[in-house]
């Protein structure tokens, strides 16, 4: 009985995400009348458009993992190593984008740093993409800094450092050749949570006026019918994609198998 | 000046001081042990030498420098920890090899040096496991080649054999030895193990509180112990209180009951000094090469094995008394009343004054 009112719920559950979601590639495949066909998809594909953008935001999203990488890892480690008492603190910092909406972040950017400011970085288009990238790894932040703290958590982070500091190790090479390969699994999920955010992220991209792909979204929506359900749909493809590298990251990792 | 000369080091955490006035000359080559109860201070200890503490004052020389500006890094120390602390990412190879490649050493190098490491530790075959598919008496011993690899200066052991069951632990132990008498590495080597300091050392730092008790070869440590702490946490000990009768000929008595010590007694006649006995210098019978023999009874009787430890009442105090198994001799009923024989010689005349008077078990 138990057991049959869990199916139940399963099912209701699953009816309630996979219906839309049905309906919606239903419709992306109805551009032809009276057959399904690709047309939507090649539609959007072969758009200069849609490849301009989507190249910018994949482009973006290296930048921005790498940037949160280099923030994060060390950040955490260091922490965890010489603050323990701060953690809590971090934390709480980590947790700040989750509770500022990006629109008053972005305004405070372009407050700071208009051409007017003492920093002028909207000045350029460089400028502009450095800023936003900033941007997104803040959004980022949150999942990044509790996947890799998460990671460290696994691992004797204290011993393992004094360890390689007796064997000769700096810093440097410590971070670089025991911290992060110990962590990799947890940095690489983050890395895909980061990577399916700045693909999707909407607001900072359209107030800082670059060619993203989530402005683009929005513009393709508000002037096609066929082609923006298309779009979604490969969206979610690729976030999925990314749900699913994270559980093949986790479980292919050959050394992590002892400490699970 | 000897090869690791640690003076005068002292450590404070805020208004604690876990380290007092701790000195000591570590030979070339020397096997030292760090021995006493928890929390006296040897891993603070250690991890000064290592760089991992700053000393709150003295000096620390390796080979005629002074090293306590040098960071954990730059000091050619190999350190193995309680708790293995190999890479889990690198196989045992690269584990062994690390200290290596970050030393710059050429590929080439390297893999001989790995290769005669594995070797040395009885570990040949098992270069390309990962470290989660040995044993922890294999990971230790992997974690041993690793902190040899780069021939360090010093070799530190912190507790390396505490989380090892007690067959490897043994086992490990007569390896550990042989491996640095092989190398010639000088070497520190903390416990709370009495046998393990006693078994493998050179000399033995017995610490209390913070401070070196007392510093001697374990033969000097178990038979002659300085102070009441070193021969209460070395081995068994009967101690009791006993009135001076003659203090030059070295006559107390115990109860009413006389015994004769044979020396000196640092005491006048009529004052208490401590006197304390090894169970196994307590001979069950009539010995009429010792000097002092005494009616007892049996209490507690405990068949370990190799040994049988006996409790009798002695003078109305009870003694722990050892004796070695016998198959013609079985061990004497509960509520037998025995004689006991003592050579004088035996006595250990405790310097500190006394407390307590009861045997420590
Ligand atoms: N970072 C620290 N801050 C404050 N106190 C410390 C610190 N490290 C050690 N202590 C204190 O210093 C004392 C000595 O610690 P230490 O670790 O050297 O003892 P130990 O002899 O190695 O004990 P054990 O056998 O339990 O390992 C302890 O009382 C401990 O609480
Ligand atoms: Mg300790």
């Amino acid at each position: 009985m138990n057991r049959f009112m869990a199916w139940i719920a399963f099912l209701f559950g699953a009816t309630y995400f996979a219906l839309p979601l049905l309906g919606m590639a239903e419709f992306s495949l109805s551009m032809r009348r009276g057959v399904y066909s690709l047309d939507a998809y090649r539609a959007v594909l072969a758009d200069p458009q849609f490849q301009a953008t989507f190249a910018f935001s994949v482009v973006m999203a290296l930048f921005t993992i790498a940037f949160g990488i280099l923030l994060v890892v060390p950040t955490a480690f260091w922490v965890r190593l010489k603050l323990p008492g701060l953690r809590p603190l971090v934390e709480f910092l980590t947790l700040l984008p989750l509770v500022i909406p990006a629109i008053v972040v972005v305004f405070g950017y372009l407050r700071l740093y208009n051409t007017s400011s003492w920093l002028p970085m909207t000045g350029t288009a460089m400028g502009t993409n450095i800023l936003l990238m900033f941007g997104y790894a803040m959004l980022a932040l949150p999942y990044m800094y509790r996947a890799v703290d998460t990671g460290l958590r696994a691992i004797d982070v204290a011993t393992l450092t004094e360890a390689a500091q007796s064997l000769g190790a700096g810093w440097g090479t410590i971070l670089a050749q025991v911290i992060l390969p110990n962590v990799l699994p947890a940095v690489l999920s983050g890395a895909f949570l980061t990577f399916a955010i700045v693909i999707g992220e909407f607001t900072m991209a359209a107030l800082l006026d670059r060619p993203a792909f989530g402005p683009y979204m929005q513009i393709l929506g508000a002037n096609k019918a066929y082609e923006p359900a298309a779009l979604a749909v490969i969206a979610f493809a690729i976030t999925w994609a990314c749900m699913a590298l994270i559980q093949l990251v986790t479980r292919f990792s050959k050394h992590a198998r002892a400490q699970r | 000046m000897a090869f690791l000369e640690l003076r005068n080091l002292e450590k404070s955490y805020g208004a604690t001081r876990v380290v007092k006035d701790f000195t000591i000359g570590v030979e070339e080559g020397e096997f030292i042990s760090l021995l006493g109860p928890s929390g006296c201070g040897k891993t603070t200890v250690l991890r000064m030498v290592g760089g991992f503490e700053t000393p709150s004052q003295g000096a620390i020389f390796i080979d005629g420098k002074d090293v306590v500006a040098l960071r954990a890094n730059q000091r050619a120390i190999g350190m193995v920890f309680q708790a293995y602390a190999l890479f889990p990412n690198l196989t045992v190879a690269e584990n062994v090899a690390f200290g290596l490649k970050v030393g710059g050493v050429g590929r080439a190098e390297r893999g001989a040096r790995v290769a005669e490491m594995l070797a040395l530790i009885g570990l040949r075959d098992l270069g390309d496991r990962y470290p989660f598919q040995l044993s922890g008496g294999q990971q230790q011993r992997v974690a041993l080649a690793r902190a040899l690899a780069p021939r360090p200066k010093v070799l530190l052991l912190d507790e390396p054999l505490s989380a090892l069951d007690a067959k490897i632990r043994v086992s490990l132990r007569t390896e550990i030895r042989a491996i640095q008498k092989r190398l010639g590495i000088t070497t520190i080597f903390v416990t709370h193990d009495q046998e393990e300091a006693l078994s493998m050392s050179d000399r033995v730092v017995v610490m209390n509180g913070g401070r070196a008790d007392q510093i001697g070869t374990p033969f000097e440590i178990y038979n002659a112990p300085t102070s009441r702490f070193v021969a209460g946490f070395v081995g068994t000990l009967n101690t009791f209180d006993a009135v001076v009768t003659d203090q030059a000929a070295g006559g107390v008595t115990l109860d009413d009951v006389p015994l004769v010590i044979g020396r000196r007694l640092p005491v006048a006649a009529g004052q208490t000094v401590g006197i304390a006995l090894r169970p196994e210098a307590v001979q069950l019978g009539r010995d009429p090469s010792r000097e002092v023999v005494l009616p007892a009874k049996i209490v507690e009787v405990h068949f370990m094995g190799a040994v049988v430890r006996i409790a009798a009442e002695v003078a109305g105090r009870k003694f722990t008394i050892d004796t070695f198994n016998r198959v013609d001799m079985p061990p004497p009923a509960v509520g037998k009343s025995v004689e006991i024989s003592i050579a004088a010689r035996d006595f250990l005349i405790l310097s500190d004054p006394v407390e307590g008077g009861q045997p420590r078990l």
